[in-house]
């Protein structure tokens, strides 16, 4: 720095002058000023001390945010171990029928579609964009949202259409004689 | 404040300021990958979540380690 006051010294404090904002001396400035010194340039120092520290408590929040997505995954309730639970009849839907069930118990809706006379599928019944319930169109091959018109692919719960990004979670089945059972939940990537 | 510091205010103020242009950047850095990886946590994808959270403690430490510089400058 060039300027003649870089160091302190004993008894010396030559940051103590009021600088006032539009660089003049003192005995220039009007009487108010002078009556009510106020350090523009210790004004800026701490104005940019006390931001530094703000931003600094946000980024303790987003580490704080990271490391509770990292307990979130790790203590997340895996569903595929979860005991199977009978959800229909087979005769209870005709093809293309649908039904909504939970599993498991107090799990989010989900909804079970008969494809074919031997074939079910079953996902979430709350679409991956916003939540909105989701409708079979068996005849076309899809789901539709009709919030904002999403699709997603009937076989593998994947999005073709509109705003959602990320696929339907599936319901794993089996069909063991006259009922179907939900034996599982998987949530695939996207 | 202290009436006896190594530096003088300009040069407190050119500190603080560049201190600030750093701190600015990894904070930024960090709400990319927090954005990031809860998208890709949503999708299913678990493999990323850990990583993301080192880069981000990591974040978080230099910017811990620049702020304690910072105060202890006065």
């Amino acid at each position: 720095m060039s300027s003649g006051t870089a160091r302190s010294a004993p008894g010396l404090e030559p940051d103590r002058a009021a600088a006032a904002p539009d660089g003049r001396a003192m005995a220039d400035q009007p009487k108010w000023r002078r009556d009510f010194p106020i350090d523009a340039g210790q004004d800026d120092y701490v104005s940019r001390r006390e931001l530094v520290k703000f931003l600094v408590l946000t980024s303790g929040a987003f580490a704080a945010g990271q490391l509770w997505l990292v307990l979130k995954s790790y203590f997340e309730l895996s569903f595929t171990g979860a005991p199977a639970a009978a959800v229909a009849a087979v005769d209870e839907l005709p093809v293309g029928g649908a039904k909504t069930f939970e599993y498991p118990a107090g799990s989010p809706p989900r909804l079970l579609i008969r494809t074919g006379p031997a074939s079910f599928v079953a996902y979430d019944q709350q679409c991956t964009h916003l939540l909105c319930p989701v409708v079979p169109v068996v005849d076309q091959g899809r789901l539709h949202c009709p919030c904002h018109n999403g699709w997603f692919d009937l076989a593998t719960g994947q999005p073709v259409a509109g705003p959602p990004r990320r696929p339907l979670p599936r319901v794993t089945l089996e069909v063991r004689g006259p009922t179907v059972y939900a034996t599982g939940v998987e949530v695939s990537p996207s | 404040m202290s009436s006896r510091s190594r530096f003088a205010r300009s040069q407190r103020m050119t500190i603080v300021s560049g201190m600030l242009a750093f701190v600015v950047v990894l904070v930024v850095l960090q709400l990319w990958l927090l954005t990031a990886s809860v998208n890709a946590y949503l999708g299913g994808d678990r493999a990323i979540v850990v990583p993301a959270a080192a880069a981000s403690l990591a974040c978080f430490g230099l910017n811990a380690g620049l702020l304690r510089y910072l105060l202890r400058l006065e």
